[in-house]
């Protein structure tokens, strides 16, 4: 603690996207130029969850967050913060009115980080940091101090269940494996985060990778297995790069590898990468793809807990399982036991995106309400816009509505009102968002990604696909809905993987909720949103219209002609319906409808 | 092996150790074509058949394994790649919109390279930065929060390099 400030820089690939990387090197050359380089230590940090106001740089030890910093602002923070301590106010968020330090800001308040514990805080590239927050303590006791049976019931009682989606309970799985008879074992780590719209598995390898070694190591000792593999995304390069750092540093301290702190026990990991393929997710589809194989499913039972990767017994779980099990054998069941609802334990982290002031990554204790994470931690809709949905479970969910905004989130909850927890995916949509055009973008998804083995998911989910086409171009029937439900059902009930079956949740759950936008599109010919291309128009009204101009400047296909100050004219043939005149215009003389 | 070794090599002396230090692993295409592709850009057909013979399994088997995962590309994409995120936020906040204007200004569809083989656009999985969408990435550098108008100088700052 020679330093008398730490400087921590974001370095997830949101905030790095937004310079964060150039800020990082321009705070290096003036802590330099400045002459104070011994007084402030910098450090590269992982994601603190707070994307849209990246990129972030947070000043200990008196926790001072800045927000939106960039390249430029290092010069002042240098001169203003360190050498004088004095705060530089234009970057505080919300100029600190509610507060300097992150945990007086509203977007932090409601959260609970257990398995972000480390995001932000702790220098990802450094396993000195990781131990120094008690990282491998988990590690070294369920090698010395724990049987196996006391870590299979210590997580058992915890209630730890599966954060992938299914949430299946960990403890069951690690047991079903552990008591399998076989000479190898494995245990995967799935970081394969397909959903679109969730970075939470990205942020945690790229943040803290060790709590994921550390706990697959946990893994191998508790049954018996002594390689372990993370099937990674290769569309993350930042967190492989950061995972196998790791992998080399706990080699290298004697925490992976052979004789593990001096013990019998061996275990070694290595990453496999994915390719694109979001079936890759469902586990035995994602075993096939670390054997090389085209990532496709197989019937379960036997599930892979008794017959897995190579036909040996497996334990498989997410990234976010994972993280929190150094904590749960820490900290003991009973503390984690104590937070959440009565059937789904701990915490659960969300990627909120979407029509949403506050984009990020945050972490609430099970049992919040869709309330409290959107207007508390999310600041309410961007743009005082109206609410319309959320959406969990991303391909493989539903909708959650204005009337349980207040129904508090865990497993069993959201399965009832028709979505999923998924794995943490929420995307809000506002008022000019189309449930039929959403819907028919995660069809097209699951389409598009469906491996094509079996016939229901196959054919199922093409064929609804062409209907929800034609529905948002206005040529549906009534039918066409009797049709959606009669496939959903099919495909729901006799598709081979989770894929499969889940594919109709986003159809059903907005047909239940939103049936009168479909009854709009089929009967009235009309998208109420104003989102579905063929049933909206751009005409100039021209009573309104004064003849400035910006629209026809604006326009791409320059197809708004009209003389200054005259009434314009759209040319409804080359118009493609980009909505930039709309937004342009100041009169409010052009209508959408 | 002897029979390619006369011919003229596309494989690199990099790619081959590599492939040597992952031949006895098992599960080891995935990670051989990821190699092949960082250095081509995509898989040619010629390194298809090297890989095949280096790893001594059929090259049906790497094709099944190429054209499953979206990943892998079997043609040679454009000097300059653009790629816009189609995740869900992304689409939300008009992430079409910056393809149909790619498609417009470029004259070209998705996954089609110009003819000059300067630009090619492709429609990419969610790639985690959610909270500045829409998201572009050109060559790996990305845009946040594109509009269709930004899109353009985009284009036109690559388009000089």
């Amino acid at each position: 603690m020679a330093y008398k400030n730490y400087i921590l820089v974001c370095a997830g690939t949101a905030c790095e996207s937004s310079k964060g990387i150039a800020l990082y090197e321009e705070l290096e050359k003036e802590l330099k130029a400045q002459g104070v380089e011994a007084e402030a230590q910098l450090v590269k940090t992982g994601c603190f969850g707070f994307c849209e106001q990246g990129p972030i740089v947070k000043i200990l030890p008196d926790e001072t967050f800045y927000v939106k910093v960039g390249p430029q602002h290092a010069k002042e923070i240098v001169a203003e913060h360190i050498i004088k301590g004095r705060q530089v106010e234009a970057l505080l968020y919300d100029k600190g009115q509610k507060g300097t330090s992150a945990d007086e800001i509203d977007f932090y308040q409601k959260q609970q980080r257990i398995v972000l514990r480390n995001c932000g805080v702790i220098n990802p590239e450094s396993i000195d940091e990781y131990i120094a927050r008690d990282g491998y303590a988990a590690l070294e006791k369920v090698i010395f101090d724990m049987t196996q049976d006391e870590v299979i019931e210590e997580l058992c009682t915890a209630g730890l269940r599966g954060r992938g989606g299914a949430g299946f309970p960990t403890g069951l799985k690690w047991k079903f494996t552990k008591n399998v008879e076989s000479e190898q074992k494995y245990i995967v780590c799935n970081a394969d985060e397909g959903d679109p719209g969730a970075y939470m598995d990205r942020s945690t390898c790229e943040g803290d990778p060790h709590s994921v070694l550390e706990a697959m190591a946990i893994a191998g000792k508790t049954v018996g297995a002594n390689q372990g593999y993370i099937y990674i995304r290769a569309e993350y390069p930042l967190a492989i790069e950061r995972l196998n750092n790791a992998i080399d540093q706990a080699r290298e301290y004697g925490l992976l590898g052979e004789k593990i702190l001096g013990t019998e026990f061996s275990f070694d990991i290595e990453l496999r990468l994915g390719a694109g393929a979001f079936v890759c997710g469902e586990e035995t589809a994602l075993l096939a793809s670390i054997e090389g194989k085209r990532g496709m499913p197989i019937p379960r039972p036997p599930f892979p807990a008794v017959k897995g990767l190579w036909g040996k017994p497996t334990v498989i779980n997410n990234v976010e399982t994972w993280a929190n099990i150094p904590m749960i054998l820490l900290k003991g069941s009973a503390w984690f036991n104590q937070i959440g609802t009565e059937t789904s334990k701990g915490t659960k982290v969300f990627a909120l995106t979407g029509k949403i002031n506050n984009s990020g990554l945050i972490e609430v204790p099970m049992g919040t309400t869709l309330r409290e994470i959107i207007y508390d931690i999310g600041g309410g809709i961007a743009g005082g816009k109206k609410f319309k949905a959320a959406q969990t479970g991303g391909p493989s969910g539903g909708v959650i509505t204005e009337e349980f905004l207040d129904i508090p989130i865990d497993y069993e909850s959201l399965q009832g009102i028709g979505s999923m927890m998924g794995s943490g995916g929420m995307i809000v949509m506002d008022e000019d968002d189309c449930m039929i055009d959403v819907t028919k973008f995660y069809l097209d998804f699951t389409v598009d990604e469906s491996c094509g083995k079996c016939a229901p998911c196959r054919i199922g989910g093409r064929t609804n696909y062409n209907i929800l086409d034609r529905i948002s171009k206005g040529q549906g029937t009534l039918e066409d809905l009797d049709q959606l439900k009669v496939l959903a059902l099919a495909m729901r009930k006799a598709s081979l993987c989770g894929l499969g079956q889940t594919a109709p949740n986003p159809i059903m759950s907005t047909m239940k909720y939103f049936e009168d936008e479909y009854l709009a599109h089929i009967n009235d010919k009309q998208c109420p949103a104003g989102k579905c291309k063929d049933l909206i128009s751009y005409t100039v009204i021209a009573d309104k219209c004064i003849g400035c101009t910006a629209c026809a400047r604006v326009c791409p296909t320059n197809c708004i002609s009209g003389e200054v100050k005259g009434v314009h004219l759209i040319d409804q043939d080359q118009c493609i319906k980009c909505g930039q005149c709309f937004d342009k215009c100041k009169f409010d003389a052009i209508l959408k409808g | 092996m002897t029979a390619t070794a006369e011919k003229e090599k596309m494989l690199t002396p990099e790619i081959e150790a590599f492939i040597e230090q992952w031949k006895e692993k098992p599960g080891n295409l995935i990670m051989v074509l990821h190699r092949v592709q960082e250095e081509f850009g995509f898989i040619p057909r010629t390194a298809a058949f090297e890989v095949a013979a280096a790893l001594e399994i059929p090259v049906a088997k790497i094709y099944g394994v190429i054209t499953f995962y979206h990943f892998f590309k079997l043609t040679k994409p454009g000097k300059n790649q653009i790629a816009v995120c189609m995740g869900t936020a992304c689409y939300l906040k008009g992430g079409q919109d910056l393809i149909d204007e790619c498609e417009r200004v470029l004259g070209v569809g998705l996954n089609t390279v110009t003819e000059d083989g300067e630009f090619s656009v492709e429609a990419v999985r969610c790639i985690g930065c959610c909270g500045l969408a829409p998201v572009v990435t050109v060559n790996g550098e990305v845009f946040g929060s594109v509009t269709t108008k930004q899109m353009n100088k985009i284009i036109d700052q690559f388009e000089e390099k």
